[in-house]
């Protein structure tokens, strides 16, 4: 089964998913993620493995890249979900798949992501008492030095 | 009868060929002492670690300049090395040890990170810009990235010079 067949599944299911040209990925709307989810989890799919979450600040949203890998068809997937920066909420995955809350920990750590049904939504890395999500590009510090434009 | 005969056992003790006096002070005895046996604090932060931990195997050999004992309590402990970047978190941590480590103190700070903030001067959120902007004193500064071996034993021999300088009323 390849990239267009599981597109193709997934199209039926969620039928406002979209195919990116450049990257292969699959655009999901914000409100059907846990459907894909379970979807995806069960024996159609067998995306048994969450295998990272990434976050990347666009001009006017924030995009979450969900890489899964199936570990017994030996295939990979892509998700992508945008989320408007007046409303950073989006559902845990981490009912779903353990891997999923660390992941999400980091996330809210550094782009201040809310992921509301967490086990334990707390940052992982940065200190308690933070308060900025050093990631966003809209951070400042008194400590911090901006590298100059040569 | 000489008073080394009244010694038990002296006839294990063999007189100095042609005698003699060694005058020195009470002080300079001390200092180098002191010099001579620096115990460095088992404290490697970063990749700089790898480094000391080279200083500290047989081929270069740390142990040449007394420098080898290093331990993992700060309150046994002389010098300490910063070996490499300093987190923000991480930071914390070293204002208490070198506040546990009892005096005389001295902190050398090992690579461009501990020096300055290094490769992460810029554009970071989390390293410390050095160890003198955690307001811990240093006293010697090994630039590198990381410095070889040989650079952390010049740093300690300008250290162990910098002990045998220093006037008795410093601390």
């Amino acid at each position: 089964m390849n990239g267009a067949e599981i597109f193709g599944l997934l199209k039926i299911k969620i039928p406002d998913a979209a195919k990116e040209d450049q990257t292969g990925a699959i655009i999901i709307p914000k409100g059907m993620l846990l459907e894909t989810a379970r979807y995806i989890i069960s024996s159609a799919l067998d995306f048994d493995n969450l295998h990272c979450i990434t976050a990347v600040e666009k001009n006017d949203n924030i995009e979450l890249i969900y890489t899964f890998y199936s570990m017994k068809r030996h295939r990979s997937l892509t998700l992508k979900v945008r989320l408007a920066f007046d409303d950073l909420n989006i559902e845990s995955l981490a009912k779903f798949w353990k891997s999923a809350d660390w992941f999400e920990r980091e996330i809210y750590d550094l782009f201040g992501v809310n992921f509301p049904n967490h086990p334990n939504l707390k940052r992982i890395l940065n200190p308690d008492e933070w308060t900025a999500h050093p990631l966003r590009k809209d951070f400042t510090h008194p400590d911090f030095v901006k590298k100059p434009r040569y | 009868m000489a008073v080394i005969e009244k010694i038990p056992a002296s006839g294990l003790i063999q007189r100095f060929p042609g005698g003699g006096l060694v005058l020195t002070t009470g002080e300079s005895v001390l200092k180098w002492g002191k010099a001579s046996s620096l115990w460095p604090l088992t404290f490697g932060l970063a990749c700089c670690a790898f480094e000391m931990i080279a200083a500290g195997a047989s081929r270069f050999d740390i142990d040449r300049f007394g420098a080898g004992v290093f331990r993992a309590s700060p309150r046994q402990c002389d010098v300490m090395i910063v070996a490499g970047t300093i987190c923000v978190k991480m930071g914390e941590c070293m204002k208490r040890l070198y506040a546990q480590m009892p005096e005389p103190k001295y902190v050398i700070a090992m690579g461009n990170c501990a020096v300055s903030g290094g490769i992460f001067y810029h554009d970071t959120y989390s390293v410390i810009k050095g160890t003198e902007a955690l307001g811990i004193p240093v006293d010697v500064h090994i630039p590198g990235c990381p410095p070889r071996p040989e650079n952390l034993l010049f740093g300690l021999m300008k250290l162990q010079e910098k002990i045998k300088a220093e006037k008795s009323e410093r601390r």
